[in-house]
């Protein structure tokens, strides 16, 4: 009965009448320029009047309110680590590149994770890789290992990014919850599909490819990074034979537009949700298209700020989830 | 074992099972009701509406106990002598309400919940809302229909 979660969901469904829909994104694209944007997301409740009219800090506000709301429904948070993985694996990437450079301060380090900046490096500094969680273990050791032979930044990344990815799978798998798993799919093979158009431009050998792929239902990792070895034209022909075909169209048409169609498909994978009346689901969805909708209006702000035509900022906008 | 103890266990029956099930109702739709209020306190009306619509099924198992135990005699301070036949006849015409009520609050508290999510997000569409949970009354109507008539039916 505790799973329902009637009364977070309820309080989800009454929140989400105050997300922006494409029609209130066509309102803000239509601003002039980025204070009568901005002008325009304070009167709707964006940022906070203690705050100065600063895009990032208004944007930051907008994802602490997130959490702040979550912490509030008494939901379980682990049920959202999925979402906290990138953040935190990029605290030990960073941690490790400090460490390996000798330049602490050169890193940025996200604060509202398990471990910030200041337990991060402890940890890493001290090579006591055993308190950080299992799942990040194997991957510090063989990261910190290879940046302090090599001070290949590169590899560093690649064995982290791995790391990350496959936490996100086990975890989504092991969740539970066809939301988080969906998700968890979703995430690695677009990150799989990235790393294969990457690797193919930059010409980079069978071996790295296959190390940079994480294992997922809906890709064959091999047969991608087999496809990413001849070409580009080749890792279309494989999508073409996956759930992920319809996004060949926008990887012809554009990289941007290859980006917004990557985060259209998982606000398609939520949408489901805005009609469950139970479960986590809906408090999940919220939270990706809360995110979703921050990052499309930091696409828009950018864009005004930098007086891009409407064209290019429009290439750019992500479809909302209501 | 007495008539009159399966006639009085029918008559529990009717009221512990409905009364669970739209204890359940009620506080699962309470709960959603709470949690659209937290954020709009505005809409207290509509979903208080919705929040008291699964507590009906308490009221029919209420009802029909009360005709049990007036039939009985023990609302009048006399129990007549039951046959074990006679018990057992009332025991099951208790059932029908006892059971239906106790699923059919469960799932019209559910179906509550349900519309709480669409007052949640268009006020305006009240009226349709309040007809989804209320579709589910129907069988709850039916049985205390039922175990109504049939508890009249027997002769004691």
């Amino acid at each position: 009965m505790s799973k329902q979660l009637a009364y977070a969901v309820a309080r989800i469904r009454a929140l989400e009448v105050s997300l922006f829909s494409d029609s209130i994104i066509d309102q803000l694209m239509g601003a002039k320029d980025e204070p009568q944007a901005l002008s325009f997301l304070e009167e709707k409740g964006w940022g906070d009047s203690q705050i100065s009219r600063d895009p990032e800090k208004m944007l930051e506000k907008e994802e602490e309110k997130i959490w702040e709301t979550i912490n509030e429904l008494s939901v379980d948070k682990e049920k959202f680590s999925v979402l906290f993985y990138p953040n935190l694996f990029h605290n030990l990437k960073a941690a490790i590149k400090a460490i390996g450079q000798g330049k602490e301060t050169w890193q940025f380090f996200y604060d509202d994770v398990e471990l910030n900046r200041d337990e991060m490096m402890e940890i890493i500094r001290n090579k006591d890789f055993a308190s950080l969680p299992e799942y990040m273990q194997e991957a510090a050791k063989e990261a910190y290992e290879s940046f302090m032979h090599t001070k290949d930044g590169q590899l560093c990344d690649v064995i982290i990014d791995k790391a990350t990815l496959d936490a996100i799978y086990k975890d989504g798998k092991n969740s539970g919850e066809a939301i988080i798993s969906n998700y968890a799919e979703t995430t690695v093979a677009v990150a799989d599909i990235k790393t294969a158009l990457r690797s193919s431009q930059t010409k980079k050998s069978l071996e790295f490819v296959k190390r940079a792929l994480a294992k997922c239902d809906t890709v064959d990792v091999e047969a991608l990074a087999k496809a990413a070895q001849i070409g580009v034209d080749s890792i279309k022909d494989y999508l073409r034979t996956t759930v992920y075909a319809d996004g060949v169209e926008a990887l012809e048409h554009s990289p941007s537009a290859f980006e917004r169609w990557c985060d259209n498909k998982m606000i398609q994978t939520i949408q489901p949700e805005k009609y469950n009346p139970f479960g986590i689901g809906p408090i999940f969805a919220y939270v990706i298209a809360r995110q979703n909708e921050i990052k499309t209006v930091r696409v828009i702000l950018s864009g005004k700020r930098n007086q891009l035509p409407e064209k290019e900022i429009r290439e750019r906008v992500r479809q909302m989830y209501v | 074992m007495s008539g009159l103890v399966w006639a009085l266990l029918g008559a529990a029956l009717a009221v512990i099972l409905a009364g669970c099930g739209s204890a359940y109702g009620v506080g699962v739709a309470g709960q959603a009701a709470a949690g659209v209020v937290t954020e709009d306190p505005s809409k207290f009306a509509k979903v208080l509406l919705l929040q008291l619509l699964p507590g009906t099924q308490g009221i029919y198992g209420l009802l029909v106990a009360f005709i049990t135990l007036s039939k009985i005699g023990l609302l009048g301070g006399q129990a007549a002598d039951i046959s074990m036949t006679t018990g057992l006849l009332i025991c099951a015409a208790c059932l029908p309400l006892a059971i239906v009520g106790l699923v059919s609050a469960i799932h019209q508290g559910r179906t509550s919940v349900a519309s709480i999510g669409i007052i949640a997000k268009k006020p305006d569409q009240f009226g349709k809302a309040m007809l989804f949970p209320a579709m589910v009354e129907t069988y709850a109507i039916l049985a205390l229909l039922i175990s109504i008539l049939a508890v009249s039916a027997i002769q004691v």
